[in-house]
């Protein structure tokens, strides 16, 4: 067995405050392996993009890791220099954010980013580099590439902007690729397109990608596995089909009862009640037990046991919900 | 008899020319953006009736004629019998609120909860005496929350408070523009459970505005889907998400990320929105349906009744696809 | 009121204000002079405009050095008619930061109306008031307040000039600072009225004005704490220097500047501290006020939090 691209142990992220200090991130693990797509999906405030960034050293101070290893291809990137963190970023991670407008730079033409990030990363001359930036372009499929590359951002529509985000992101043949938010910005139709894309590429290259994202349809769409969060923590983890028809953690269950997709015919969508704490005051045990239908004492003492740990475990939970086949 | 809600004809347009300084010096032509155009539909009194669409298509522009903040360019909204723009006492018969899609935008931060609730009566001059407080409660909320500021609230819970603000009005029909697109899902839930239950107890008729399917799908009695500022289909929900008559809704349920994990092998949707500016001639949708012919780049298609469904497309009697699942 | 001060010194921006030396440092002497303003007739140990009570053989006593023929000692020494330079100072205090905050409050009064309703009305009255704006501000200041002074020294009669005089100051330099309020407001209206908030408010049937001022108004105040105080150093200045100039404070009620300007005439002769001492009072002031205002605007920053 290869083993995996990233690799994710009892990551904890922390931003120390006056009040405190709150961790967006508590104790989370996971693997992603090669030609894999792992989605992560959370509410606002679950701390998915802050895991995201906290693997390519992205977080702003003072948020910092502060306990836990990230490895990439058999490497510890996690106590790297920022300089060492720039090399990896591009060349061995490639990232797609929500706003095209903000991953380009507008007074460039889109060209000269793609040849400056090639030729940053790889030992070519500006001519192979351009021809590589034409083939990239094609690729993400952008009509007319060698002559839309001399054409600044704000020339292209939005879904073709994100189509040359993901060119500048692939464009050094990173292992990994961070996706965060990558089709909240677009149209459905767009979004369709975008997310057909990102999955024929990683596939043929065997790009592993982490996806963020607060749409269940999108992961459903285009994930292999994924990843539930709440309040900073790993709620489930596990192949998509089996989250969504099957899930475990209540909170799993209760997010799948809440789509209106599935819903069809009923009057009332389920609901859970209440809303996500703040990271400052999470409660004590297991953070869900508030809100969770299922809570017993236990929950509220002890935390759950952690993902991982059990290979077979799928969900935080010391009550998982079972389903009978 | 008539309906409550009679839209006719209703169209709109923009200015969108540069100052006429520029336009002298760089010999522009005054530059028009029709948003709305040709647009008739009816809502009957308790019905909750959905219009569709992506980014342009003018579906926000309607909500805001049919609120009355906005005057048409061409047609008329008649509400109750009288006249929207025409009548100056028709809004105040029509008794019509508004949700509003950013619940961090629609509250004055500087007011109380109480003053925010009770301003409609304050301006009619009835009496607010326990307004705030019953209303609250009515919404979920507690009494006590009359006293806070906006930013003490959650997302939901701010939606919540302009929904207690709109229903402070004795509303007849409430137009609600993407209520739930800015909530996350478990949220939209409790928000969408909430609106389902104060139509049943008050007879509320909504005019509901979304780009999301599944929440359409889930709320409507009727639906309008809209593109580029023409209404191109118009439907029951079961009708629609049965059997799709005009190739764009067939496109936008195609492209609908779904997380009940049918595998789908559509065509991905081609090409992108057209800017409003200038439209394709013929049918708007033609560059990018895959039945187009040469009759449809030229002459538009006027909706029409096929089978009690109201579509705009030449050939919709033959494409009416098999339904899907 | 204890415990309100106490939520302030506890709030964000009460700690904010606890770890930055410069904004105790430009408050403590900020309320220090103001507060010598307002108590000037409580703690001035003369009367420097009681003409009974001068002594010109007090005349030009140096600081600290008791005079020659009286022996009085004065702190700050005495100008040439005999009088306190340190009481002097402090009703000069007084009447720049009467003139200096009436004129501020003027220009914010005239900035915050021109610029709500240009930024909610938009269109022609909007390119109206914007563009008397772009005109206003193509004359300095100075030369705008000189012109109201010639203007209002036309208009009114000799006898009722002295009186005027302050009067006249304020307006002069409160239209020549209304500008800053009103493009600041605008701006700010022009992002509020689009906001939802108001669209429900116009819903529910307000009016126009009552939406101005019920809903956008408080929305628009936050930067207007930072100019007023940043102008409020910018017209103590330039009430000193139309004073300076002969234009403003007349003498039967200096001014600093008009303190200055007095001192000047002495400088070469050796009685430097006539000069002196209102000059620093005036820079010390100006100075603190302007750091307040520069503080205060990172301090509300909400892009630099």
């Amino acid at each position: 067995m290869t083993p995996p691209v990233l690799s994710v142990r009892n990551l904890v992220v922390a931003i120390p405050s006056r009040a405190g200090v709150s961790r967006p991130v508590n104790n989370i693990s996971y693997d992603i392996a090669q030609g894999e797509i792992l989605g992560v999906v959370g509410e606002s405030g679950a701390g998915k993009s802050m895991a995201g960034n906290a693997v390519i050293g992205l977080l702003d101070r003072p948020a910092h890791i502060a306990s836990g290893e990230v490895w990439l291809n058999g490497r510890r990137i996690d106590n790297l220099g920022p300089e060492e963190l720039r090399r990896i970023r591009g060349r061995q991670i490639g990232m797609v954010f929500q706003d095209p407008l903000t991953s380009l730079n507008p007074l460039l033409r889109i060209g000269d980013q793609l040849t400056e990030t090639i030729r940053e990363h790889l030992p070519m001359t500006a001519a192979q580099a351009r021809d590589r930036a034409v083939a990239a372009l094609e690729e993400v499929g952008i009509p007319a590439a060698a002559e839309r590359l001399n054409s600044y951002p704000h020339e292209f529509s939005g879904g073709m902007r994100q189509r040359v985000v993901i060119a500048l992101a692939l464009c050094a043949e990173p292992s990994l690729v961070i996706a965060d938010e990558p089709t909240t910005a677009l149209d459905v139709s767009v979004q369709a397109q975008i997310i057909a894309l990102l999955k024929r590429l990683c596939r043929d290259r065997g790009t592993a990608v982490m996806l963020v994202t607060h749409d269940m349809g999108v992961i459903a769409e285009a994930a292999d596995r994924v990843a539930v969060m709440y309040a900073g923590r790993l709620a489930e983890l596990g192949p998509v089909r089996s989250v969504i028809n099957t899930p475990r953690h209540p909170y799993a269950d209760g997010l799948m009862g809440a789509m209106p997709s599935l819903a069809v015919g009923q009057r009332r969508l389920r609901q859970i009640p209440g809303a996500m704490p703040r990271p400052m005051n999470i409660p004590s045990g297991c953070a869900f037990s508030p809100r969770c239908p299922r809570a017993a004492d236990k929950c509220r003492i002890d935390p759950p046991p952690t993902l991982g740990d059990d290979p077979k475990g799928r969900a935080a939970c010391w009550f998982p919900m079972e389903h009978p086949a | 008899m008539t309906a409550f809600v009679e839209v006719t004809r209703l169209g709109r347009s923009f200015d969108v020319s540069k100052p006429w300084l520029n336009r002298v010096i760089e010999r522009l032509p005054r530059r028009r953006l029709v948003a709305v155009s040709d647009v008739s539909f009816q809502i009957e009194e308790g019905a909750v009736y959905a219009l569709v669409g992506e980014s342009g298509s003018g579906k926000s522009t309607i909500g805001r004629m049919l609120a009355g903040l906005m005057t048409p360019s061409e047609g008329a909204v008649r509400v109750a019998g009288s006249d929207l723009h025409a009548d100056s006492g028709a809004r105040k018969t029509a008794r019509i609120q508004m949700i509003f899609q950013d619940p961090y935008a629609s509250l004055n931060p500087r007011w109380r909860v109480r003053r925010i609730i009770c301003e409609p009566m304050v301006v009619t001059g009835g009496e607010t005496e326990g307004l705030a407080e019953r209303l609250l409660e009515q919404v979920g909320l507690s009494a006590e929350d009359a006293d806070k500021f906006p930013h003490e609230f959650s997302g939901g819970q701010r939606q919540r408070i302009c929904i207690a603000r709109a229903l402070a009005a004795n509303p007849r029909l409430i137009i609600c523009d993407e209520p739930t697109s800015a909530l996350d899902v478990s949220v939209q839930a409790q928000v969408l459970n909430l609106m389902s239950d104060l139509r049943d107890e008050l007879g509320l008729t909504y005019m509901f505005i979304s780009h999301d399917l599944t929440v359409v799908r889930h709320m409507a009695d009727r639906i309008g889907v809209l593109y580029l500022g023409r209404l191109m289909e118009e439907a029951t929900p079961a009708q629609l998400f049965t059997r799709p008559r005009h190739p764009y809704t067939q496109m936008l349920l195609a492209a609908a990320p779904l997380i009940d994990g049918r595998t789908r092998d559509i065509d991905l949707p081609r090409g992108e929105v057209p800017d409003p500016i200038s439209p394709p001639p013929g049918c708007a949708f033609n560059p990018r349906c895959p039945f187009a012919v040469e009759l449809c780049r030229k002459q538009r298609p006027e909706l029409r009744d096929v089978d009690g469904v109201r579509v705009a497309c030449h050939l919709a009697e033959q494409i009416g696809t098999p339904p899907a699942p | 009121m204890i415990r309100r001060f106490e939520a302030f010194w506890q709030s964000d921006f009460g700690w904010k204000f606890r770890h930055s030396p410069m904004a105790i440092l430009s408050a403590l002497i900020t309320v220090l002079l103001v507060g010598a303003a307002v108590l000037a007739p409580l703690i001035a140990p003369y009367n420097p405009f009681d003409s009974s009570s001068l002594n010109l053989m007090n005349g030009f006593s140096a600081p600290m050095v008791p005079n020659a023929f009286t022996g009085d000692v004065f702190l700050l020494g005495t100008d040439d008619q005999g009088r306190d330079v340190f009481s002097t100072i402090l009703y000069g205090l007084r009447v720049s930061l009467f003139v200096g905050v009436l004129a501020v409050l003027f220009g914010l009064v005239l900035g915050v109306t021109l610029g709500l309703i240009a930024g909610y009305a938009g269109g022609r009255v909007d390119g109206f008031i914007m563009r008397v704006a772009d005109i206003q501000l193509t004359f300095p200041a100075i030369l705008v307040a000189m012109l109201i002074f010639g203007i209002a020294k036309g208009i009114i009669a000799p006898q009722y000039r002295d009186q005027m005089a302050i009067w006249v100051l304020i307006i002069a330099i409160g239209l020549s600072d209304w500008v800053p309020f009103a493009r600041v407001v605008r701006g700010a209206t022009m992002v509020e009225k689009n906001r939802d908030y108001v669209q429900a408010a116009r819903l529910i049937g307000r009016k126009p004005m009552a939406i101005m001022v019920l809903h956008i108004l408080p929305n628009v105040l936050n930067p207007i704490l930072v100019i007023a105080t940043i102008s409020l150093a910018l017209a103590i200045i330039a009430e000193a220097t139309l004073s300076f100039l002969g234009v403003g404070a007349p003498p039967t009620q200096p001014s600093l500047g008009t303190l200055i300007r007095i001192g000047q005439t002495f400088l070469f002769s050796g009685e430097w501290w006539i000069l002196l001492f209102p000059a620093a009072t005036l820079l010390a002031l100006a100075l603190a006020v302007n750091s307040l205002g520069d503080w205060l605007r990172d301090a509300l920053n909400p892009r630099l939090k």
